[in-house]
């Protein structure tokens, strides 16, 4: 915390001096100009804690200046990441009222934690010092608070934090949340150059010395990380798989609500509107009984035209039929090529009957045009109406139809929809699916 | 549009559906016949000498491509425009290459045949959706086969880059207007795609286009 106020200082002398030179501010309050309230780690533009970025605010200095300086000092001595995490620590952030050390106070095992990694640090370094290993040496406290502090930091820090947090280790830790995958290279090489490092002093700074102490010292090293990072690796591993199971979930729960919604509640939307025949509504209320069991007992889903049609004008004929049949609108059905059915044609099928569907009960027209052309690695298909139209960007994020049932669906197979929608001249949805390897031989007729 | 009538003359075999098409054209067209079979379209189109026949693609004496080959051997000036509820796409290229000027479904809208009128009587082609379709089948399913194909005329055995952009488009259901305003080219260029790729479909030689329909016909 003492040194704190170097850093200030001299950041702050700068800042005078630039300040100076444009408008001369007499306005000065104790040691430091008040223009920026209390100093507060940001949130806005954080790269890490956002220390930097609170003191850009508070000073005037650009972030760029203050984040250099913070690396620089860091590289020579270790110094500025000492800082940075101490006041990462004691600094209130922006728009709350503890500091990250007043909670830490009552993590008794993240102080033991943290001691550990202290110790353990510092303990690594006297090793390296005995063995001659040059630039650890007495300068070495900085990267040991550093790590205490950041041991305490990371259990302590506010969900939001965690995240930040999360996002910046992501590449050392390899595997991410996103589902993207892990940033190998980075890690590979980060493990080559240590490695690289490890080689060069073993085989030219002891080469001529022949006793056991580099490589005893290296596998303390080693014992060392292993022990203390052990257990949080399998902690870490398990958060990972326990969020990898719940996406998996949310994603089941999405896929189920989306073909709900395409059977179900498209039925019961139907027969609402044909109350007053009943002869309808009993056909209706058959076929949607009929799909729900085919779904809940063999595993087929509604709204999918799994074991209807085996190929992809097959498909766009049965929804030309349905789509006439439910709601007495011309679907004007053209294919062009053909190819078989596989998982990702069959969700393009289903995007593309949703995006029919969607046509025959909102756009008022008489009549929808339902191309859909194979082409040697893509298949896309494309519905346009003439009717009333709407605008894109108005459409709430809740209406199911479009957002889930076309663009997720797409986006779940690696495919792709765009809708182009003018009021009062219709809409056009433009659905496109990569075709994968396996699928590329067209299917002709013998 | 031009205040000069073009005169029709309609050939189907349901009395219902001619006299259906006769309201619908209303006096924005000259109706100045109508016949209900190959030989009497043939007779009765010598006889009347018509600018535009509309034609069913089937007949029960045969199909709607006897008529055109017939009748473009002596009255060249007649200009035919296939119209049909839902046919096999051979029957439709069948009548398309021995001449007709265009094809509609019987879905279209009065206002729009009249229009699909006029342009068959100026001279223009006219492609609904569906027969762009069935061409862009038929040219991307039948690929060139040189084995098979000895007289090989690469000119008129293929389709350009951008003639299939706008058989796309219209199969996707765009007018030539937004055709034109989608490719950034002028409607008339537009129609001068169209027009070459009737002139390609009804002049090429080529072997694949027959064996497409015999595929077609299999399924």
């Amino acid at each position: 915390m003492d040194d704190r106020p170097d850093l200030a200082e001299s950041s702050q002398q700068s800042s005078q001096q630039s300040s100076q030179q444009s408008s001369p501010q007499p306005r000065r309050a104790g040691l430091w100009p008040r223009d920026g309230g209390p100093l507060r780690r940001q949130r806005e533009g954080r790269l890490a804690g956002g220390v930097a970025a609170g003191l850009s605010v508070r000073t005037g200095m650009g972030v760029s200046a203050i984040r250099a300086a913070f690396v620089i000092t860091s590289l020579i001595s270790g110094f500025g990441a000492a800082v940075y995490v101490l006041a990462w620590l004691f600094l209130p952030a922006e728009g709350e009222s503890s500091t990250i050390a007043s909670r830490a106070q009552g993590d008794k095992r993240g102080i033991g934690l943290a001691a550990a990694a202290a110790s353990l640090l510092a303990l690594v370094l006297l090793i390296g010092a005995l063995l001659h290993i040059g630039w650890i040496g007495s300068l070495s406290w900085p990267p040991v608070v550093a790590a205490a502090g950041l041991v305490l930091v990371w259990r302590n820090a506010s969900p939001d934090e965690q995240a930040v947090l999360r996002r910046l280790s992501e590449p050392l830790l390899g595997d991410t949340a996103a589902g993207q995958p892990p940033r190998r290279g980075l890690r590979i090489t980060v493990a080559a150059m240590l490695l690289v490092a490890g080689l060069v002093i073993l085989l030219y700074q002891h080469l001529n010395r022949l006793d056991l102490w580099p490589i005893t010292g290296v596998a303390l090293m080693l014992a060392a990380i292993v022990v203390l990072l052990g257990p949080w690796w399998l902690r870490i591993a398990r958060d990972l798989m326990a969020e990898r199971q719940a996406r998996v979930r949310a994603e089941e729960r999405a896929e189920m609500a989306s073909r709900v919604h395409d059977s179900v509640l498209q039925t019961l939307a139907l027969i609402q509107r044909r109350a007053d025949d009943p002869q309808q509504v009993i056909s209706l209320a058959r076929a949607s009984e009929r799909e729900l069991r085919s779904w809940l007992f063999d595993g087929r889903a509604p709204g999918s035209l799994d074991g209807l049609a085996t190929t992809l004008s097959g498909g766009v004929r049965l929804i030309q039929q349905e789509v006439e049949a439910q709601h007495g609108i011309v679907v004007e059905a053209i294919s062009v090529g053909d190819c078989d059915l596989d998982p990702d044609l069959s969700a393009l099928l289903a995007a593309a009957r949703e995006a029919t569907v969607n046509a025959a009960k909102w756009s008022g027209a008489s009549s929808v045009a339902l191309f859909a052309e194979v082409e040697p690695d893509a298949v896309s298909v494309f519905v346009r109406d003439r009717g009333r139209g709407f605008d894109p960007d108005a459409v709430p994020q809740d209406r199911k139809g479009l957002a889930e049932s076309v663009h997720a669906r797409m986006a779940r197979r690696g495919g792709s929809a765009t809708v182009r929608s003018t009021p009062g001249q219709g809409t056009e949805v433009a659905l496109t699916m990569p075709r994968t390897a396996g699928q590329r031989e067209p299917s002709t007729a013998p | 549009m031009s205040e000069r009538r073009p005169s029709v003359f309609i050939v189907d075999d349901h009395g219902l559906f001619r006299s259906g098409v006769r309201s619908e054209l209303g006096d924005q067209v000259e109706v100045v016949g109508e016949a209900d079979d190959v030989q009497p379209a043939i007779t009765g189109i010598a006889r009347c000498e018509p600018e535009v026949v509309l034609l069913d693609v089937h007949l029960p004496g045969g199909g709607g491509h006897d008529v055109v080959s017939a009748i473009t051997k002596s009255h060249p000036r007649v200009r035919f425009l296939a119209l049909s509820a839902s046919d096999a796409p051979e029957d439709v290229i069948a009548v398309i290459r021995s001449g007709a000027r265009g094809y509609v479904t019987k879905t279209i809208s009065g206002a729009e045949l009249v229009d699909a009128i006029r342009r068959v009587a100026a001279g223009d082609a006219v492609f609904s959706p569906r027969l762009a379709g069935f061409v862009l089948d038929a040219y991307a399913s039948a690929q060139p086969d040189q084995r098979v194909q000895p007289a090989f005329d690469p000119e008129l055995d293929q389709l350009t880059p951008r003639e299939r952009d706008v058989l796309r488009l219209i199969a996707r259901g765009y007018t030539y207007k937004e055709i034109a305003r989608e490719l950034f080219i002028s409607a008339k260029t537009v129609e001068s795609h169209v027009s070459s790729v009737l002139r390609k479909l009804q002049l090429s030689t080529r072997h694949q286009l027959t064996r497409w329909a015999a595929e077609r016909r299999l399924n």
